[in-house]
């Protein structure tokens, strides 16, 4: 396949900054979007807009089918077994504290809950809540010093017997993968509940909840090409079920009087209020866009352009890298040695070159490496060998400029 | 003389009133605030002149070696400005109706930004810094998005703590 035609699927890329071109390696912080998913939005508001599941009028009941037509799209793009398990929500941090705050009922004090070190905040500070209110205990699962999660350490907590077990599937700043078919089959045997935040992997893995075997498994529409304020929150049944509301009102409800409320069944149960329904239409493109590509093709090359991108970090020297292993996925973290990762950051802009610089949301995982900040360039279906190269040739200059 | 604290308004979060902080706070001595001298005339040439931005980056980080590094002591938290990535502290005093002023930070072109914008500052008087329009100052330098709120760099921060200080200090 030819993948700079995919590339001019997207508008936003063929800008400069100045005197250079944009060189978009933040993909991990939001994908661009393609000309599909922008023209499925517009043509929604142009075209169909009304709410969703409750007028008796024509414009309301296109809405609603093609809302609802995501609803089994997505099911089918990470193999779910109900349109049911499939819940819409913000974003991936959203769907974290619908999941955690929605298990207070059924957690108590002592019970243990096992953590991601290379977490995001998003699948740590919800938890941390989560234990304030219970009583329940937070053990993060320590990293290697290759910085991948200690498997060894990991069996020796599962011994403890916690009650859930929250894992990232990709790291957000190494880009690491954890072995989560084998976590999770491992924590399900002591009976903890799991979930997994794939917001990282859902881009570039291709997804099968089933397989993985977790519990709940969350992604946000923004980094698969999708809409920003859309993510999904994907249940089995029988643990989506348990969870109480985060949210209250709107088409949640089943019937409400002062006396009391009961509350509809699922999935509308956990979508209280009027839905994101251009951003679920758009994610519906997204996933549409996605699905049109040869996935198995796409990985290679993806993989192929981050070994090059780690490689060429590496011979550029004067480079620490964290945790980059040759079976990462999508990012690489670095510092430029002895520099301020900001520094950094202001004179790769200076060319064009969009990466990320500080803490990315991930303080605990810095403390690890023992950093204050570090720099990410971060991959995505449309990144090529020129950006590896442009990128390379910046940082060279950055290098110049800082010696 | 009066020392004024830059960020109190951002210090809600450390719990401690204004009386505890003043009790804890060191601060540089008065020939370091006076000693720190910036001409604008001397230091500007170097970018509006600039040919390129890697001159212009160039200069930053040179002028920003002449702020003196703070000692560890004096990196304490109370001094420190929010909203940078990286780390930045400020100290003010003001010297018979003029402003002086100390910072550093950890990041080399933060710091340079800061520089540039204690030369705008530094002896000044409490008019000249209130009528001070910093956008321009940073526009006609060619480093117009860097004084912006969408940057984590925090110069816009700096740039209001330091305003701040000198206007603050007239209510004392």
């Amino acid at each position: 396949m030819e993948f700079s035609q995919l590339r001019s699927q997207f508008p936003a890329l063929t800008q400069s900054l100045g005197d250079y071109p944009l060189v978009y390696l933040d993909t991990a912080a939001t994908s661009q979007k393609p000309q599909g998913v922008i023209d499925a939005m517009s043509r929604y508001y142009q075209a169909d807009n009304a709410n969703v599941h409750r007028a008796a009028h024509q414009l309301s009941a296109r809405a609603t089918s093609q809302y609802e037509a995501v609803r089994d799209k997505v099911k089918t793009f990470i193999k779910a077994d109900r349109r049911e398990e499939i819940i819409f929500t913000h974003g991936t941090t959203e769907g974290i504290n619908l999941v955690a705050q929605g298990l207070a009922g059924q957690l108590k004090t002592g019970d243990l809950i096992l953590l991601d070190s290379a977490a995001h905040h998003a699948n740590i500070v919800p938890w941390q809540m989560l234990a304030k209110q219970t009583g329940a205990e937070i053990v993060p699962i320590p990293l290697t010093p290759e910085a991948r999660l200690d498997q060894a350490a990991y069996q020796a907590l599962l011994k403890r017997g916690p009650r859930i077990v929250a894992l990232g599937h990709v790291s957000n700043v190494l880009g690491t993968v954890n072995p989560v078919k084998e976590m999770i089959a491992q924590a399900k045997a002591v009976g903890a509940l799991t979930l997994i935040d794939g917001a990282q992997a859902i881009a570039h893995l291709e997804v099968d909840v089933q397989a993985i075997g977790c519990d709940f498994y969350l992604f946000s529409g923004h980094k698969m090409y999708g809409p920003t304020g859309i993510g999904i929150l994907y249940g089995r049944y029988a643990a989506l079920d348990k969870l109480e509301p985060l949210l209250t009102g709107g088409e949640m409800i089943k019937q409400v009087s002062f006396e009391g409320t009961t509350f509809n069944i699922l999935p509308n149960r956990l979508e209280a209020g009027t839905p994101p329904i251009a951003e679920v239409i758009g994610l519906g493109a997204a996933i549409d866009f996605i699905q049109s590509l040869p996935r198995a093709e796409l990985r290679a090359h993806e993989q192929a352009l981050l070994t090059r991108l780690q490689d060429e970090l590496r011979a550029l020297g004067g480079i620490s890298l964290y945790g980059a292993h040759q079976d990462n996925i999508g990012a690489v973290a670095f510092n430029l040695s002895g520099e301020h990762h900001q520094d950094v950051g202001i004179l790769l802009d200076q060319q064009g070159i969009a990466v990320r610089c500080g803490h990315h949301c991930a303080m605990p995982l810095m403390q690890t490496l023992g950093l204050s900040g570090c720099c990410r360039a971060s991959l995505g279906v449309y990144s090529n060998d020129e950006d590896v190269d442009r990128f390379i040739l910046a940082l060279k200059s950055v290098k110049d400029l800082l010696l | 003389m009066s020392d004024s604290q830059l960020n109190k308004s951002q210090l809600n979060k450390s719990q401690l009133n204004e009386s505890q902080l003043n009790e804890s706070q060191l601060s540089p001595d008065t020939e370091a605030f006076t000693g720190l001298i910036l001409d604008p005339q001397e230091i500007l040439p170097s970018f509006t002149q600039a040919a390129n931005w890697q001159e212009r980056y160039r200069a930053l980080m040179l002028l920003g070696k002449r702020l003196p590094p703070l000692d560890e002591a004096l990196r304490q938290e109370t001094a420190q400005v929010r909203g940078c990535e990286s780390n930045a502290w400020l100290y003010h005093r003001e010297i018979d109706g003029r402003h002086y002023y100390l910072a550093d930070s950890d990041a080399r072109i933060v710091k340079g930004l800061i520089a540039l914008l204690l030369t705008a500052v530094q002896g000044q008087d409490r008019q000249a810094i209130a009528a001070l329009d910093l956008h321009q100052y940073f526009d006609q330098l060619g480093l117009s998005g860097q004084l912006s709120p969408s940057r984590t760099n925090g110069v816009l921060a700096l740039a209001e703590a330091i305003k701040a200080a000198a206007v603050e200090s007239a209510n004392h």
